[in-house]
C-alpha cells in the first residue's frame, strides 16, 4: 500500500496534467447519459402505459420491445444501430447519435418496467376513489396515480442512471471517445495504470452529485408522507 | 322535476358470479328519494359487492339497475344491453357519491385539494368557486382548521369525514357508504356517524352497508339483511331488530350483541 502512495506522490504532476484531458472526455460521458436517460424516460412512460393497456396488440408490442431490449446485451444493440442499420438503408453518420439511439432505447425498456411496477404498486382504492368521483381512466392516471408513483420511481431511476453512466464505457467499441476510452489510451501511452486514480475519482464525483440531487428530489416529493 | 317520485335507485334481479361462485343472487331492492337504507349481514354476504355494482366499481353478471327511473344496466352474461351515450352514462353515475371503508383520500393532495380536485377537473367548475364550496363542506364535517394539511396528518375519523366532504362536493343525489366506520378505532366511530346522521337529517338519500346496528336502528328508514348473496329480510328497524323472522338474522343479531 505504501508503494501505491509513493507512486502517486512521485507522479503527482503527471496525474494533475491528465485531469483536464480526462475531463474533456467526461463531457461525452455526461452528455450521452443525460440525453439517453431523458429520452428514455419520455419513451418509457408510453411503453409502460402501453404494456398495461387493455388493447391486446398495443400491450403485446410494448412487451416485445421491452423483452428485446432487456434480453440482449447493450453492446450488441450498439453494434446493431451503428453497423447493422446501414445494411437496412439507414446510415447514422454521427457516432454520438448512434450511441444515443441505442442507449435511449435500452434505458427506455428498463425504465418502462420501473414505471409499470411503481404505478401498479399504488393502492387500487385510489383508482376506485377517482372513478367514483367521475374521473376517466386517463384523468385518474394523470391527476392521481402518476403523481403518487413519482416518489417511488426516484430510487430505481437513480440506479438506472448510474448504470448508464458506467455503461457509456462501451461506446469506445465504436471508436467514440469518452472517459473510460481516454483512460485506457493514457494508460497505454504512459505505460502506467496510475491514470485510473483520477478517472475513478471523476466517475465517483458524477454519481455522487447525481445521488445527492436524487435524494433531495425524493425528499421534496415526500412532503405529504 | 316531474319524476321526483321515481325511486332513487332500483335494482331488479341483480346477480353476480365470480367464476362459479354466486356472490349476488337476484337482489331486488329499492331506495326511495330521501330514504336512508342500511344493509347489514355477515361478512361475505355480498353487501359491499352489491353496493359497488351500483356505481360500476363491480360489473354485475345479470339484472337491471335503474337510477332515478333511468335504466343504467340491463345485463345478461355480463353484457350490458343498455347503450347509453357516454356523457349520459357519466351523468347517471355522478348522481352517486361513494365513501369507502378505507377512505382512499388522495395522499399527495391537501384536504382542500382532495375536495376540489373532482369538481375542478370533472365538472369544470372554476377553481375559486370550487374552493368556496369545498370550504363550506369541510366546515360542515367540522375540519375547517385542517384545510391545508395532508391526509397522513389526520386521524382515521378525520380522514373519513374529509372523504365524505369530497364525495359531497360532486353534489350527488345519493350517497353510498361502504362500511364507513369498519376501519376506524372504536373511539373515532362516533364522529363519523355524527356527520352521517346530520347528512340524513338534511334529507340526503343514503345507502349504507354497515356493522353499526345502533346507527341502523336510529337513522335507517329501512334495513336490509343480506345472507349468502340474497336479500333474506327487509323491514323497518323495529321489525328487523325487535322482531326478526329469518333464522339467520336471529343468529346474526345474537352474535353481535
Amino acid at each position: 500500500m505504501s508503494e501505491f502512495w509513493q507512486a502517486i506522490s512521485v507522479n503527482f504532476d503527471k496525474i494533475v496534467n491528465w485531469i483536464p484531458v480526462l475531463l474533456k472526455s467526461t463531457g461525452t460521458t455526461l452528455l450521452l447519459t443525460l440525453c439517453s436517460v431523458s429520452a428514455g424516460l419520455v419513451v418509457s412512460v408510453f411503453l409502460a402505459l402501453g404494456k398495461m393497456s387493455k388493447l391486446k396488440i398495443l400491450s403485446k408490442l410494448c412487451s416485445a420491445y421491452i423483452f428485446f431490449f432487456r434480453g440482449t446485451p447493450l453492446l450488441m444493440q450498439l453494434f446493431v444501430v451503428y453497423y447493422g442499420l446501414p445494411y437496412m438503408g439507414i446510415t447514422i453518420d454521427s457516432k454520438f447519435f448512434a450511441a444515443f439511439l441505442a442507449y435511449a432505447m435500452n434505458s427506455s425498456a428498463y425504465l418502462a418496467e420501473i414505471i409499470r411496477a411503481a404505478i401498479q404498486s399504488i393502492d387500487k382504492g385510489q383508482l376506485e376513489a377517482a372513478k367514483s368521483l367521475g374521473m376517466s381512466y386517463p384523468m385518474a392516471m394523470r391527476l392521481i396515480i402518476i403523481p403518487q408513483s413519482i416518489r417511488r420511481l426516484i430510487p430505481p431511476i437513480g440506479n438506472e442512471f448510474i448504470m448508464i453512466v458506467k455503461d457509456t464505457a462501451l461506446v469506445s467499441s465504436i471508436a467514440l471517445v469518452e472517459l473510460s476510452g481516454k483512460t485506457k489510451d493514457i494508460m497505454i501511452a504512459s505505460s502506467s495504470p496510475l491514470v485510473f486514480v483520477p478517472a475513478l475519482a471523476i466517475y465517483l464525483l458524477i454519481t455522487g452529485v447525481f445521488t445527492f440531487i436524487l435524494n433531495r428530489l425524493e425528499k421534496r416529493f415526500s412532503v405529504y408522507e | 322535476m316531474e319524476n321526483t317520485k321515481a325511486p332513487m335507485i332500483q335494482t331488479v334481479n341483480v346477480c353476480k358470479n365470480f367464476g362459479s361462485l354466486e356472490v349476488l343472487k337476484n337482489v331486488s331492492l329499492t331506495v326511495e328519494q330521501g330514504e336512508v337504507v342500511c344493509i347489514i349481514g355477515p361478512s361475505g354476504s355480498g353487501k359491499s359487492t352489491y353496493l359497488r355494482s351500483l356505481n360500476h366499481l363491480e360489473k354485475i353478471t345479470s339484472g337491471k339497475i335503474y337510477i332515478e327511473g333511468t335504466l343504467l344496466d340491463d345485463r345478461e352474461h355480463g353484457v350490458n344491453k343498455v347503450k347509453l351515450p357516454k356523457e349520459e352514462k357519466n351523468q347517471l353515475l355522478l348522481k352517486m357519491g361513494m365513501v369507502f371503508q378505507r377512505f382512499h383520500l388522495f395522499p399527495h393532495k391537501t384536504v382542500l385539494d382532495n375536495v376540489t380536485i373532482a369538481p375542478i377537473n370533472v365538472k369544470k367548475i372554476p377553481k375559486s368557486q370550487a374552493e368556496q364550496i369545498a370550504r363550506d363542506l369541510i366546515k360542515r364535517v367540522g375540519l375547517s382548521e385542517k384545510v391545508d394539511v395532508y391526509p397522513s396528518k389526520l386521524s382515521g375519523g378525520q380522514q373519513q369525514r374529509v372523504a365524505i366532504a369530497r364525495a359531497l362536493a360532486m353534489q350527488p343525489e345519493i350517497m353510498l357508504f361502504d362500511e364507513p366506520t369498519s376501519a376506524l378505532d372504536p373511539e373515532l366511530v362516533g364522529e363519523v356517524l355524527a356527520v352521517m346522521k346530520q347528512l340524513a337529517k338534511d334529507g340526503m338519500t343514503m345507502f349504507v352497508v354497515t356493522h353499526e346496528m345502533s346507527f341502523a336502528r336510529e337513522v335507517a328508514d329501512k334495513v336490509v339483511f343480506m345472507y349468502e348473496g340474497e336479500v333474506a329480510e327487509i323491514g323497518t328497524p323495529t321489525e328487523i331488530f325487535d322482531n326478526p323472522k329469518h333464522e339467520k338474522l336471529k343468529q346474526f343479531l345474537n352474535k353481535i350483541d
